[in-house]
């Protein structure tokens, strides 16, 4: 990678000598509060609210080059967590560090996919990854920029679809723009919002060997949520597992001991893989089963 | 594979219809279908006094629009101006008041959209004066100006401004927020997420927002210029004046055909900012 080199110095996020070596992300008693509506408009019109505690008192830590999985029962407030590591949104209380210092705010040290790719539709593929390179590497000359942007496109496979615009493509190839074009930063960590929650069965299972491959090669520290077990199983070093919100937890971490590179055929012939998938199974449906019968009351 | 392609082939000839017969030349056909039945009710109404009295053959008016549109330039003084220089007279009006509208609104629906507070604070005025019929600014232009040519550019400007203006605001205010998540995650600078995501993600609300524009201008101009000296409008009001209503039809159907090109302009850029979204 040619932009390895780059220090992100230049671009105001720091990143000095980690405090805990072992964590490179630290999640330390986090809680997130939605606030309710009470100004006087609100109040006018009847339209008041009551805060919402859709997080309390997460705690976690991330080593580096790991890949975790965050499952839980829809609603429980994954993509909030996500948010609040992206930076998108701030913690109500508690703080996560990244390399020792909290997180303030978004910045490049962090790469996003979103679940609905989130690409400019304006803009042709190679200028969608541009953007990315452009606003993050603004020293590089324009022939190193090409060249990242060249070697994104090479790696996500897109070769040949750089002057097409987003509407032209498969949902597939647009998410492979928005994995090329969060890694073309050069992030530290990979954050990723149910990736593949918008694909079909098919290009679904393509896409995360896919993944599976390219995070051998670069073996980046990537967070992402997902709703299915198989996928968390195939990708993960870590599954963590949430309860039910309001207020939700983490309820256990599971490790998952595959050998890697992992093969999505023969995975399953593993001796652990069926315990792990039985254990998530139960847990998935007890949080389900308790969201739905919440409701019915 | 092989085997579908021959049952494939031969439904649609079973469905009897001939490549050539699609939708469109069957709506073609159906038009001038139409204009024929159209003209010949007309021509023969008009010959049996059906109508009001003086009301013109469809022929002498044909005639007229070929009489017209081939002698386009001549200058025999204000009352007696070809059609194609009242044409260029209106247009030239509606140029500079339109484009000194979208000149304003433009960059105006930038900042307002930006905010959200300046978005709810300024929305009364733009809804407030949106619905004011373009002709109850003529005597405030023609007291502040004192003189028509620019009472009518301003009755353009003031008529034009708010559909472009009202679009924008809207636009950027309505930004798709993932456009916006992305940018800042990827730490771009205020300036910068402005000019690459914010107005290309504006794009065609804006775009939308200058064709209705075009069309408000266009209207009012015919309608200003019945109260000015030259122009189409003053060419209507002329004929009228002179109770020759044929040249007031060619007028009426040259408005409508070159309102019709401006549209379809206006429709095609809509079409070449939209990258597959719906305006
Ligand atoms: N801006 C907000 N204001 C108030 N409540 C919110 C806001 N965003 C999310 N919530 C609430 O917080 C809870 C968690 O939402 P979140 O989107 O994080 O869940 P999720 O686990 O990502 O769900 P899903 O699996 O459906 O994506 C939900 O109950 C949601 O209603
Ligand atoms: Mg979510």
């Amino acid at each position: 990678m040619s932009i390895a080199s780059v220090n992100y110095s230049s671009n105001g996020a720091v990143s000095p000598e980690p405090e805990f070596p072992s964590a490179q992300l630290s999640i330390r008693n986090v809680t997130k509060v939605f606030a309710g509506k009470r100004d006087i408009f609100s109040k006018l019109s009847g339209k008041t609210s009551r805060d919402f505690v859709a997080i309390e008192d997460i705690s976690l830590d991330i080593e580096p080059n790991t890949f975790v999985s965050i499952i839980g029962p829809s609603g429980c407030g994954k993509s909030t967590l996500l948010n609040m590591v992206a930076g998108l949104s701030p913690v109500s209380q508690g703080e996560i560090l990244l390399n020792g210092s909290p997180i303030t705010g978004p910045g490049p040290d962090r790469g996003m996919v979103f679940q609905n790719y989130a690409l400019m539709p304006w803009m042709t593929v190679e200028e969608n990854i541009r953007f990315a390179v452009e606003t993050v590497f603004s020293k590089l000359s324009p022939k190193q920029i090409n060249r990242a942007i060249k070697e994104q496109i090479q790696l996500v496979g897109l070769e040949g679809a750089e002057k097409k615009h987003p509407h032209e493509l498969s949902g597939g190839m647009r998410q492979r723009v928005g994995i090329a074009r969060a890694l073309a930063i050069n992030p530290q960590i990979l954050l990723m919002d149910e990736p593949f929650g918008a694909l079909d069965a098919l290009t679904r299972g393509f896409l995360q060997s896919e993944v599976e491959r390219i995070w051998e090669q670069q073996r980046k520290t990537v967070i992402m949520i997902t709703h299915s077990i198989e996928e968390a199983l195939l990708l993960s070093d870590r599954i963590v597992m949430m309860t039910r919100g309001p207020a939700a937890r983490v309820d256990e971490i599971l490790e998952v001991p595959f050998p890697r590179p992992r093969d999505r055929n023969t995975i399953d012939q593993h001796p652990a893989y069926h315990d792990l998938k039985a254990e998530m199974e139960s847990h998935l449906f007890r949080e389900t089963r308790a969201v739905e019968e919440s409701r019915i009351r | 594979m092989a085997v579908s392609q021959p049952t494939l082939t031969k439904t649609k000839g079973a469905n009897g219809s001939a490549p050539w017969l699609n939708e469109n030349v069957k709506a073609l056909g159906l038009f001038i279908i139409s204009l024929v039945l159209f003209l010949l009710f007309w021509e023969i109404g008009a010959n049996l006094k059906l109508f009001a009295k003086g009301m013109p053959t469809a022929s002498k008016t044909l005639q007229e629009l070929w009489w017209w549109s081939t002698h386009p330039f001549f200058d025999n003084g204000p009352n007696d101006l070809g059609i194609g220089w009242n044409l260029l007279i209106s247009l030239r009006r509606v140029a500079i008041g339109y484009f000194l509208a979208s000149a304003i609104a433009v960059p105006l629906g930038i900042l307002i959209g930006i905010s959200p507070i300046a978005y709810k604070a300024f929305n009364p005025y733009v809804q407030l004066l949106k619905p004011v019929s373009p002709l109850a600014w003529l005597p405030l232009g023609l007291y502040i100006f004192r003189d028509s040519e620019k009472t009518g550019i301003f009755i353009i400007l003031i008529s034009s401004i708010w559909p472009t203006l009202i679009n924008t605001a809207f636009g950027v205010a309505n930004v798709n927020p993932e456009y916006l998540d992305v940018s800042k995650t990827l730490g771009a600078s205020r300036i910068r997420t402005i000019f690459k995501v914010i107005i290309p993600a504006a794009l065609p609300n804006i775009v939308s927002g200058l064709r209705i524009s075009m069309g408000i201008s266009w209207l009012v101009i015919v309608a200003a210029e019945m109260l000015l000296g030259t122009g189409l409008g003053y060419f209507i009001w002329n004929e009228w004046n002179n109770l020759y209503i044929p040249n007031i039809l060619v007028a009426i159907f040259i408005i409508g055909l070159v309102g019709l090109i401006l549209d379809n302009i206006f429709g095609a850029l809509e079409k070449f900012v939209a990258f597959g979204r719906k305006a």
